[in-house]
């Protein structure tokens, strides 16, 4: 197990260093000298190598490449070209918005995947897992930017339930900020739900048809014990491999949806940035959401190790 | 033919034809402004409504699944062509460096949100269909890669490679010759998969302004121009959501149809 | 009243007729085996009694076991006599156990689902002590891929007797075992009978198997009994003409053609074959492990050869190596004197027939391209290849018109004539068959060693027969070479090595292999006219 960890740590490591460098070097490549952007098209050739030097803009690639990893490693992520505040900050208070509504989209997700996938299995064939399944297919097909659009329509505009954008802030209470999130996070979670549900369905299907699923009910497990006491634990392989894409994906869709609601999260941060040509912040931004689903993609591996003896043997 | 094959086939039809007929006919000129008849809602003249620029959305749609279906087929295109040699060649050498550097590289882009990344290509290179394109196609590539390689090892642990090898044939060889074409029918199946994601993603990529630029017209940005409007005018949020839906709906369809159909142990049960 | 008594037993599956009117009865302490070949529907009787058929079967007749007619009680009653009063092992001990769960807790659930009332642990470790895994030999902490398949099997078979069942039913229990472990577990299953009591109802399709175990057999044949009666009488003198035929298949011997040999072909020098282990620590130098071990043989010009030794002995490494495809670390092979691995050229002048006849073709190719592919290497010109094609194809019994045929529109039998075909197509000078009747049906494999033997007359064949089954290898082998962990612990005339093995493993091979007595008839007819 140690060992197993060990060379997944590794791995990790070595991602880092890899995505690291192709952000660097994409953002190097990048056209245009912030400098220049910053100062205004009618700047002195002195003031601009004065800011240079003072974003360390003049330094060779390689020098600003590892002062920047190694800032980030001692959590600062340098200064932003547009506000001049340290980007930590400006990604701190952001986090506080993107993080919450991913992990409750997460959650909302599962929450009604598990069971729908569970239900659909064990009714194979008949009318639950048909509705069920056309269900998913159309969850599948919705972009969730435009299902957004359509809960803001029902939700907030006709009934009045939620507020159609905009962020409540945690200082305003714990349940008036997770009210405020409660629409982008169905919007988010339904379309990953029914993709969850579909796999988690597939892979219990899989493992039902597996011999030891017929010891099991040779041992005298009614169907539904045996799935539940056998089948879980070995479907649960698949299904946490998709567990950890949809992480990285519901951050990368949270960056649309807070467009959609006007939410003060990292995706707006982006855009910000973007349209600023703020690229350090683009740049410590995209290295933040890649370092979140690498780890978050090294824990599933560990979680398979935990879940499958095999894993921990092997290698 | 099942229920799933043919409805599928039959949207996807639907699609590409009209996005074909938007080049000889629409009813009206998709960029042609009317400000006097905007905003209204479907009718006899104009099907799907107009827009706030009184343009006929009905000829936006048709026009925009031009630009979803190439900017789709080019990245499944790019997938394809990059992808199933990586993952044919990493099976060939399963367990050899070949393999794990593949197989890596493989990991290493599926640990970059894609959406994150195509976002940042686009807004370092420029906003536009061929950067679009691009962004989405690299995310094919290791998509392709493993279903690939995963669809191949099974073949190549079969005996009749061992007996071609016991002939004589190479590596590539018998990768060509009797390895892809046992791997075809995955390949078909997860390509009318990456097709649609494809749709999805050109959708939300236009969206957020990173898509086809204007003038060209694309169901995403019809979306965002309709997102402050859709209180007054929900038509126009309603029609290019319904569109995207359907021809994503009819993809997945027929990929599940296809799959069935395809899948050679579901054959020999009904022959 | 019969332990088990089934009756009249009709059993569709979509639609599709599986058993027609079957009817048995077995006592407790009995053994009773049901055989046939592969489609005779004698796992799914098995099915029938636990009640676990697929959701599509139309059952009718009645099972009692025990006075109580299994097809009329509600699945939560049913669930209350499996594992408990009916219990069942599996043919496949690979895969009939769950990866996840330690094999101990595997066995404790039966115990602790119908006997609430004991110590599930303690009566887990006491059913794993009886079928031979005490703790202090195996943990009941392993899972069971850290177990051999001989001892999952033990593992499955602690799970059924765990609540002490009145009726096993064992369906193939010892198909996917090699030949000592097989024998084991049948004495296994024996002491458990004797012991407990129970009714065993063995699943096989192994005439020999059945010949040692059982007191009485049912013969079944596309999901009717054709015949049924107490052992020795049956297999003395078999009534209906399909048991004839099974029996005669299952003895099947041939008369391979005398050729005379003539100078050495394949010689094999001292090879060794090494895997590299993964490293179990960071900087460990990486350990090996010996596959092949210093073996050395001859094969002339003419000979049959067997090869034999039960899973994991090297013969399939060995095999790889002299077709060239595996890489040696010692030694030399050499085929007329010219090394195998590197030369090209050499590849013509050496086929294979493998075991599998489904997996060994490529299902989107048709037979001519199928069978011609030996040709790849060779400058052989078209019309002689198609000229070949038709025949070999008669040569080994199917039509020149087969050539534009799928594979899937043959049999496993057909198919294996393919395989031949497909070897003999270059006129080899060495042909390896790999195991290449093992997946047969008696009756098929009869047909397919009639053919080896005709061939050999007419190619005057050189092979080199794998397998693990010593009847196989006793009738189409001049000389036999038993292989273990490795290395050639013996070899000689076949005929000799087996009747007065030298070295303690073949002995132990020669004693573990179930024999079938030869029907009275039979015996008669081999005697030698005088």
């Amino acid at each position: 197990m140690l060992r197993y960890t060990l060379k997944r740590l590794a791995s990790l490591l070595i991602s880092l260093a890899i995505a690291s460098l192709v952000i660097f070097a994409v953002i190097e490549v990048a056209p245009g000298d912030p400098a220049a952007f910053m100062l205004g098209l009618n700047a002195q050739e002195d003031t601009l190598a004065a800011l240079r030097a003072e974003l360390g803009l003049d330094q060779s690639k390689l020098q600003r490449y590892l002062a920047w990893v190694s800032g980030m490693v001692q959590g600062d992520f340098g200064t932003s070209y547009q506000y001049r505040t340290p980007v930590s900050e400006m990604i701190a208070d952001r986090l506080w918005v993107s993080l919450p509504l991913a992990l409750y989209a997460l959650a909302l997700s599962t929450l009604i995947a598990f069971p729908a996938g569970i239900y659909a299995a064990s009714r194979r064939g008949k009318t639950g897992d048909v509705a069920v399944m056309s269900a998913t297919q159309l969850g599948v097909a919705i972009p969730n930017f435009w299902f957004a659009m359509m809960l803001v329509l029902v939700f907030a505009i006709n009934l009045r339930w939620f507020g159609a954008g905009g962020f409540a802030g945690w200082d305003k209470g714990f349940w008036a900020a997770l009210k405020s999130l409660t629409l982008p996070a169905i919007a988010l979670a339904l379309p990953q739900a029914a993709i969850l549900a579909r796999v988690m369905r597939s892979a219990l299907l899989d493992v039902l048809g597996e011999d030891f699923m017929r010891t099991a009910r040779a041992k005298g497990l009614s169907r539904a014990q045996a799935l539940r006491r056998h089948g879980l634990r070995n479907a649960l392989i698949p299904v946490l491999t998709i567990l950890g894409l949809q992480f990285s994906f519901l951050l990368a869709g949270g960056i649309i949806i807070e467009q959609v609601f006007y939410l003060p999260g990292l995706g707006r941060l982006i855009f910000q940035s973007i349209s600023a040509r703020d690229l350090i912040v683009v740049e410590s931004v995209t290295m933040l959401l890649v370092f979140a689903v690498i780890v978050v993609n090294f824990t599933v591996d560990l979680a398979y190790a935990i879940v499958d003896p095999r894993l921990r043997q092997r290698q | 033919m099942s229920r799933a094959l043919a409805l599928g086939g039959c949207l996807t039809v639907l699609v590409a034809c009209a996005a074909l007929m938007s080049f000889i006919w629409t009813p009206f000129d998709h960029a042609a402004l009317n400000i006097p008849a905007k905003l209204q809602t479907p009718n006899g003249t104009h099907w799907f409504g107009t827009d706030h620029f009184g343009r006929d959305i009905f000829s936006m749609i048709m026009v925009g699944a031009r630009t979803s279906i190439a900017v789709a087929f080019v990245a499944v295109g790019i997938g394809v062509t990059l992808g199933v040699p990586l993952g044919l060649w990493a099976a060939a050498r399963q367990g050899g460096w070949v393999d794990e550097v593949i197989m890596r590289g493989n990991d290493l882009i599926f640990a970059f949100p894609s959406l994150v990344i195509a976002i940042l290509i686009t807004a370092v290179f420029g906003a536009g269909a061929v950067n679009a394109i691009i962004a989405i196609g690299i995310f094919n590539v290791p998509v392709f890669a493993r279903v690939t390689r995963g669809g191949a090892l099974p073949i190549w642990a079969r005996e009749f490679i061992l007996a071609a090898r016991v002939a004589g044939k190479g590596a590539t060889r018998i990768s060509i010759e009797h390895v892809l074409p046992n791997i075809a029918n995955l390949l078909i199946v997860q390509a009318t998969i990456q097709f649609s994601l494809g749709i999805l993603a050109e959708a939300a990529l236009s969206y957020v302004g990173l898509g086809a630029q204007p003038p060209t017209p694309s169901w995403g940005r019809m979306l965002a121009d309709a997102q402050t409007l859709v209180s007054i005018a929900p038509h126009m949020a309603l029609v290019p959501g319904c569109a995207i839906i359907l021809t994503v709906l009819g993809l997945n369809l027929l990929g599940d149809g296809l799959r069935d159909r395809l899948d050679p142990k579901l054959q020999a049960a009904r022959t | 009243m019969s332990l088990l008594s089934i009756q009249s037993l009709s059993l569709n599956i979509s639609g599709a007729p599986i058993l027609d009117d079957v009817s048995l009865d077995l006592e407790a302490g009995e053994i009773v085996a049901i055989t046939g070949e592969s489609g005779s529907g004698k796992s799914m009787t098995a099915f029938s009694i636990m009640q676990l058929l697929p959701d599509e079967a139309e059952l009718c007749g009645a099972v009692h076991v025990s006075g109580q007619d299994v097809t009329q009680l509600p699945e939560a009653t049913l669930c209350t006599l499996r594992g408990n009063a009916i219990s069942m092992v599996f043919q496949e001990p690979m895969t009939a156990l769950n990866p996840v769960q330690t094999i101990g807790a595997q066995v404790a659930e039966t115990v602790h689902l119908h006997r609430p009332d004991l110590n599930a642990k303690t009566e887990s470790v006491r059913a794993l002590t009886r079928v031979g895994l005490p703790p202090d030999q195996v943990s009941h902490n392993k899972y069971p891929h850290q177990l051999s398949g001989g001892q999952r099997q033990r593992v499955v078979i602690a799970i059924a007797i765990a609540c002490g069942p009145a009726l096993l039913i064992a369906d193939e229990p010892t198909t996917a075992l090699d030949v000592t472990t097989q024998a084991q577990i049948l004495d296994l299953l024996r002491q458990l009978v004797r012991e407990n009591g129970m009714g065993l109802l063995m699943i096989t399709h192994d005439l020999a198997v059945v010949a040692e175990m059982a007191d009485r057999i049912i013969v079944m044949n596309r999901g009717q009994v054709v015949e049924a009666g107490q052992t020795a009488p049956l297999l003395a003198a078999p009534q209906h003409p399909y048991t004839r035929a099974l029996l005669t298949a299952s003895s099947h011997n041939v008369t391979l053609p005398e050729t005379g040999t003539n100078g050495p072909l394949l010689q094999v020098n001292g090879v060794v074959r090494d895997y590299v282990l993964p490293r179990t620590k960071l900087f460990q130098t990486p350990g090996h492990f010996r596959a092949v071990d210093h073996v050395s043989f001859d094969i002339a010009r003419g000979e049959r050869v067997g090869l034999v030794g039960e899973s994991g002995c090297g013969k399939s490494t060995l095999t790889r190596a002299i077709l060239g495809l595996e890489p040696i670390q010692g030694g030399q092979i050499t085929l007329g004197g010219q090394p195998v691995i590197g030369g090209l050229n050499i590849r013509q002048r050496m086929q294979v027939v493998f075991q599998d006849p489904y997996g060994s073709f490529n299902p989107r190719h048709r037979v001519a391209r199928l069978i011609t592919e030996p040709f790849h290497l060779s400058d052989t010109p078209q019309s002689e290849r198609d000229a070949r094609v038709g025949e070999t194809l008669t040569a080994v019994g199917l039509s020149p018109e087969d050539a534009g045929k799928y594979p899937h529109q043959f049999s496993g039998g057909q198919r294996q004539r393919l395989a031949i075909a497909r070897a003999l197509i270059t006129r080899p000078e060495l042909v390896i068959f790999d195991e290449a009747v093992s997946a047969l049906d008696v009756s098929v494999r009869a047909q397919i060693l009639d053919l080896i033997a005709d061939l050999c007359a007419q190619y005057h064949l050189t092979y080199l027969f794998i397998s693990h089954d010593l009847n196989v290898v006793r009738t189409v082998t001049d000389r036999v070479l038993v292989m273990q962990s490795g290395r050639i612990v013996e070899a000689g005339q076949t005929a000799q090595v087996l009747s007065s093995p030298q070295h303690p493993y073949t002995q132990k091979l020669l004693d573990a292999a179930p024999v079938l007595p030869p029907p009275q008839g039979e015996i008669d007819a081999q005697r030698p006219l005088v």
